[in-house]
């Protein structure tokens, strides 16, 4: 059995998901009591499964098969856009924290079980040649020309390992 | 699987999928204990994996096809996700 996560430790996440939200143009819920409980349920998934999967979600435990549910998931903005807030709710727009969008029940948009493989985007065929290859972060979005992808996404702190090649 | 049972007034057939981690989930299991009603629930997270695979293909097939938590089937009737007021109309 795992360790108990701590209310210590919960906190301290919790500051640093604040800071690194607000540094990205993105926003934690305003209602701090609920996102301690959903910090708490990222930090006993990253001891179970080595990995922050959403709380909200079933991980099976597999890397590559939780990876687009690894918070901040693959699903995030587009439900800010469409919702105002992320599926747990974890994160929430401008408009919610400024009180002038309520946030109701964020639908499901993963399929169940997750992304088969055949849904995975090929890079674009583009004619003639790019001096750089593009890659694209899976979580926000952000392109970047060069050899690699960076360590770690620079808006939405994603790892390196979510960037996919984009052209 | 083992069910977790919590005593209370007796509405009929109640039953809980939730995940351990789940905030919504949580919220749900209150409003449930508020309510002081007779339920089951199971956090499917904590099964070992076959039987999780068992238990999610169930919820898929005859509850909720997009898999999701707090799954809550009360009388065969199921209802998605945090939804209080549907919750406590069920439970009249």
């Amino acid at each position: 059995m795992t360790d108990r996560v701590t209310d210590e430790e919960v906190e301290k996440v919790c500051l640093r998901l604040d800071r690194e939200a607000e540094a990205g143009g993105y926003h934690l819920n305003p209602d701090t009591e609920f996102v301690k409980d959903l910090v708490r349920g990222l930090l006993a998934n990253e001891r179970r499964y080595g990995y922050p999967a959403c709380p909200c979600r079933l991980s099976i435990g597999v890397k590559e098969a939780d990876a687009d549910i690894v918070c901040p998931c693959e699903y995030r903005d587009p439900d800010l856009a469409e919702y105002g807030a992320c599926y747990c709710t974890l994160y929430v727009t401008g408009a919610v924290v400024a009180g002038e969008q309520t946030v109701g029940r964020v639908p499901e948009r993963r399929p169940p079980g997750g992304p088969t493989k055949s849904a995975a985007k090929r890079p674009a065929h583009l004619t003639g040649s790019l001096p750089y290859p593009v890659h694209r972060c899976r979580v926000c979005g952000y392109l970047c020309a060069r050899d690699e992808p960076p360590e770690i996404c620079p808006i939405c702190r994603a790892k390196k390992d979510r960037f996919e090649r984009f052209l | 699987m083992d069910l977790i049972h919590v005593d209370g007034k007796k509405k009929g057939q109640i039953l809980l999928y939730a995940l351990s981690t789940c905030g919504w989930c949580a919220k749900t299991k209150d409003l449930l204990n508020t309510l002081g009603v007779e339920y089951d629930y199971l956090f499917v997270d904590q099964l070992p994996k076959d039987e999780m695979e068992k238990v999610y293909t169930e919820i898929i097939h005859r509850y909720n096809p997009m898999g999701s938590f707090p799954t809550l089937v009360i009388n065969g009737k199921t209802i998605v996700g945090y939804q209080e007021d549907e919750i406590r109309e069920a439970l009249v």
